[in-house]
């Protein structure tokens, strides 16, 4: 493909680099025989003269490659013929610049194109083209440069290892920030959006609101769509559906990991264990499949036989799947405290005469509870943030309802309705998706941060 | 003790009579009553829980296992010239436009000819898929001297006739309450009899893409998008996780920066998915201009979102490698960074590798953050490239749950299938490397 052959070139021009500098290195000192006269291996002078070679180029690459689009349409608008532009609000001319790019890269067909519209797309393909051919160009050239400026700086002398080495430093530094960056990341983005959003809505009118329908009017004078954000629907029916899950969860994880930790003979643990875990495994879509598709319609019939109005989207299908796939998570990190308990307080506990089970219930649950505890909340964090299930098994109407059996939406399943599909990105329906999605940020954030510290400490207690 | 007033403790004549063994023997019979209960619930927990395993295996592969076949029927073609190319030329574009369909039901006028009302017609027409068509004029444009001859050939059925041949509708229900009413099954079961009608191997399932009918619908395009966004995504997280644990592990200073790092890793390793899916599309998609629905833009989310994995399994990984190691290398005067990457790196790729393995079958899963970047647009090209846009395996399994033929319930199980088995492989290759790799110092 054409669009690889530059990189390609790029990666030949490094190839070559390290070549020649490993090459002039050997000659500085005249001939492999004498290579101990080089500060450093030869390798790293072929490496020093690689990075030279490929630093300078890259930057160039993506800082191009960032400002290029808006250079391009710039360009394009300013040739865009005045009797078409005036008049346009800003929103309508990014339209049309849509338009025009779209044409270009054949997304849509030319037909019912205005002439105007079809010269401002083949201006537009033309001058990508040149911007490619430019962009290219300079970065082969920097990298030739950066080559041939390093190949004359190799002397025996030069400390090729120590500079390639800080090199590698610096770039593992910026791989370990890239943690911190997304961090900031989802702060940033989350929270800018989100005061754009309070904005238009204020915020106790949000976290306190008990009306929401988020459908805003496209036309003034459409009727009935005015737009209600107040959350606490959302808020109740993820509370309903996580306490659910959990209710599944908790009892049948804690008994499951005590089990196999205390009881189970070694082969039908190293059995169970795994397939337990299967579940953990288990992409969450295939749970919502699951179900919508069988536990829903069970649940619905079977409480129809007794006599119960089941909703087809009940909060007891999700809450009930959500809770098998939480199972494993909630066991696991069980096992692993009830390991951690040492085995002195069971000896001690036997020899006073205890049962297992006393054993269990009265000193190694005690002894563990910090982590259990500490687990349990990693576990309904996990439960709040859940997606796919809700979105595939729960509903879309906000019921500020404690019935399990009615449909209830969640946080998840909104931001996700209201981000899916076409919309424009400053209406306040679609940044009401980002303050939902910094409420679940903020809420998640401070449960795991309790749950991992409450679990370091109980791991430290007993190591 | 010595308090003289104390009663010796014997005086007591229940005590007396009634000594602590007696109390424990009292005790005994309800004490391991308890035990047994207790036992018995965690044997009842961890079997709820494996059947709950077996239950959701079941259900998905009852449901799945019919669409790996498809009803074919055999038609009699006639591949009529007058149809096909009026003008004789052999013309590319007018085999590409032709109206293969007419010959179709030229071919089932010509089978059932007592069908001559109108309605009837169409319905009859129905039980041919519309992508039958297609198939002739793949053939046709393969190999034009079919045109003037007459060939039986087997073609696509639509998805209700699928549907009753797998007996997914029933047919002795009451006509209004099914969706293949009497004279189809007629038609059918006169096909049958004829041997007009089979079940094949459904292979247009692995080879087309997504299609809103069907028994068209394919996941080659899911899974060329898959293994794109897959692919990208280890391209940038495996430098990423393995440079970053490296540093934080070996290099790094202990002191509040780093440990603001350590903890800031751990917390994102259990932000919602779906908050990535917020990110890339506030900052990937609208600050920077990545375009939507690309597997580039897809592996960026799912990179940031299975770092943590990589790195907190790529530090464990060089915990596991024992300092003599390093010493030695430092001995013999190699630098650190010799050492790391002559020595200590090689000695923890097992584990690192294991790691990565692990996050990519978290991203493989990964549906949530991706329908947030618009991967969940209807696609019926197959992806060739990281800027095409794409969709994946799990967002077409939503796509297809959410849709409402019968039909598609068989395949979205099947793409199912085939997703699980990608994740086991990828687990089992994760547990074998593990195994045979593993050291202990």
């Amino acid at each position: 493909m054409s669009s690889w052959m530059p990189l390609l070139a790029l990666l030949g021009v490094l190839a070559l680099a390290y070549h020649l500098g490993r090459k002039r290195a050997v000659a500085a000192v005249g001939g492999p025989t004498h290579i101990s006269a080089l500060h450093s291996l030869p390798g790293y002078y072929g490496f020093y003269t690689a990075l030279w070679a490929a630093i300078p180029a890259l930057l160039i690459l993506a800082l191009w490659s960032g400002l290029q689009d808006q250079v391009v349409t710039s360009l394009v608008k300013a040739q865009l013929p005045t009797e078409m532009t005036r008049g346009m609000s800003e929103g309508q001319l990014g339209l049309l610049v849509n338009d025009v790019k779209n044409l270009a890269t054949g997304k849509i067909v030319a037909g019912d194109a205005s002439p105007e519209v079809r010269a401002a797309a083949d201006h537009y393909a033309r001058l990508k083209q040149i911007a490619r051919i430019a962009l290219w160009g300079l970065v082969l050239a920097l990298a030739l440069a950066g080559m041939s400026l390093a190949v004359n700086r190799i002397t025996p002398e030069l400390r090729a290892r120590n500079g390639v080495e800080r090199t590698v430093m610096v770039i593992l530094m910026a791989f370990s920030s890239v943690a911190i960056l997304t961090t900031l990341g989802i702060v940033l983005s989350v929270l800018f959006e989100s005061l754009l959003f309070f904005q238009h809505i204020p915020w106790h009118e949000f976290f306190f609101g008990t009306e929401w329908s988020p459908q805003t009017a496209l036309r003034a004078d459409q009727v009935g769509s005015t737009g209600a954000f107040g959350a606490v629907p959302l808020f109740a029916g993820t509370l309903l559906i996580s306490f659910i899950a959990m209710l599944v969860a908790v009892p049948i994880g804690l008994m499951a990991a005590i089990y196999l930790a205390e009881y189970a003979p070694r082969n039908v643990r190293s059995v169970a264990k795994p397939v337990l875990e299967i579940l953990a495994g288990i992409p969450t879509v295939v749970y919502g499949f699951f179900a919508a598709l069988t536990v829903a319609p069970a649940i619905r019939g079977w409480g129809e036989a007794l006599g119960f109005t089941v909703a087809s989207e009940s909060a007891l299908a999700a809450g009930l799947v959500m809770g098998i796939m939480i199972i494993p998570f909630v066991s696991s990190l069980s096992d692993d405290v009830i390991n951690a308990v040492p085995q002195s307080m069971r000896d001690g506990s036997y020899a006073l005469g205890a049962t297992q089970s006393e054993t269990v219930t009265r000193v190694i649950l005690p002894a563990a509870l910090a982590g259990i505890v500490g687990g349990i909340l990693l576990a309904v964090s996990r439960a709040i943030g859940e997606t796919m299930i809700v979105v595939m098994a729960a509903g879309m109407s906000a019921n500020l309802t404690a019935n399990p059996l009615e449909a209830v939406t969640t946080v998840t399943v909104q931001i996700v309705s209201l981000l899916t599909g076409d919309q424009e990105f400053d209406s306040p329906k679609t940044l009401a998706a980002f303050a939902l999605g910094l409420t679940l940020f903020v809420v998640t954030l401070i449960l795991n941060v309790i749950a991992l510290h409450i679990v370091r400490r109980y791991r430290e207690q007993y190591e | 003790m010595n308090n003289p007033v104390a009663v010796p403790p014997f005086a007591n004549p229940d005590i007396a009579t009634k000594r602590v063994i007696d109390h424990v023997n009292a005790s005994l019979k309800r004490r391991y009553a308890a035990e047994r209960r207790f036992r018995a619930m965690g044997l009842a927990a961890v079997a709820l829980g494996l059947l709950f395993v077996t239950v959701l295996f079941v259900d998905i592969i009852s449901k799945g296992y019919t669409a790996f076949q498809q009803t074919y029927i055999q038609l009699a073609i006639s591949f009529d010239p007058e149809v096909i190319d009026p003008e004789g030329r052999r013309d590319p574009e007018a085999l590409q436009g032709a109206d293969y369909a007419k010959l179709i039901r030229a071919a089932l006028k010509a089978q059932f000819p007592e069908v001559t009302d109108r309605q009837d017609l169409r319905a009859l027409s129905a039980i041919m898929s519309p992508g039958a068509p297609q198939q002739l004029q793949h053939m046709v444009q393969a190999d034009p001297s079919l045109i003037g001859q007459t060939q039986s050939v087997w073609l696509i059925a639509n998805d209700d006739v699928d549907m009753v041949e797998k007996g997914q509708i029933d047919r002795h229900a009451a006509e209004a309450d099914r969706r293949v009413d009497d004279r189809t099954l007629a038609w059918l079961d006169a096909l049958s009899a004829q041997g007009q009608l089979k079940k094949g191997f459904n292979t247009g399932f692995f080879t087309t893409g997504d299609s809103r009918e069907p028994e068209l619908a394919g996941i080659a395009g899911a899974l060329a998008g898959t293994f794109y966004t897959l692919l990208l995504t280890l391209a940038m997280s495996f430098p990423i996780g393995v440079g970053a644990a490296l540093y934080l592990e070996e290099f790094a200073p202990k002191n509040r920066l780093t440990d603001l790092i350590e903890v800031n890793i751990n917390n994102l390793a259990a932000v919602p998915s779906i908050v990535f899916g917020l990110l890339g599309l506030a900052v990937f998609i609208n600050l920077f201009g990545v375009p939507r629905s690309t597997p580039l833009v897809g592996a960026m989310v799912l990179t940031l979102m299975t770092l943590p994995t990589i790195i907190i399994a790529g530090r464990a990984a060089l915990k596991s490698v024992p300092p003599s190691i390093r010493e030695a290398a430092l001995g013999v005067g190699a630098s650190p960074l010799q050492a790391q990457f002559h020595h200590v790196l090689p000695l923890a790729m097992p584990g690192m590798l294991t790691g990565a393995i692990i996050g990519m079958a978290q991203a493989l899963g990964e549906t949530a953050p991706l329908l947030m970047i618009g991967m969940i647009a209807f696609i019926v090209d197959v992806p060739h490239g990281f800027t095409d846009p794409a969709t994946v395996l799990p967002v077409q399994i939503y796509l297809w749950a959410d849709s409402p033929e019968r039909a598609f319930v068989e395949r979205t199980s099947a793409a199912i299938m085939v997703l699980l088995a990608f994740l086991m492989l990828m687990n089992l290759t994760a547990v074998l490397l593990r195994r045979r790799f593993e050291r202990r110092w």
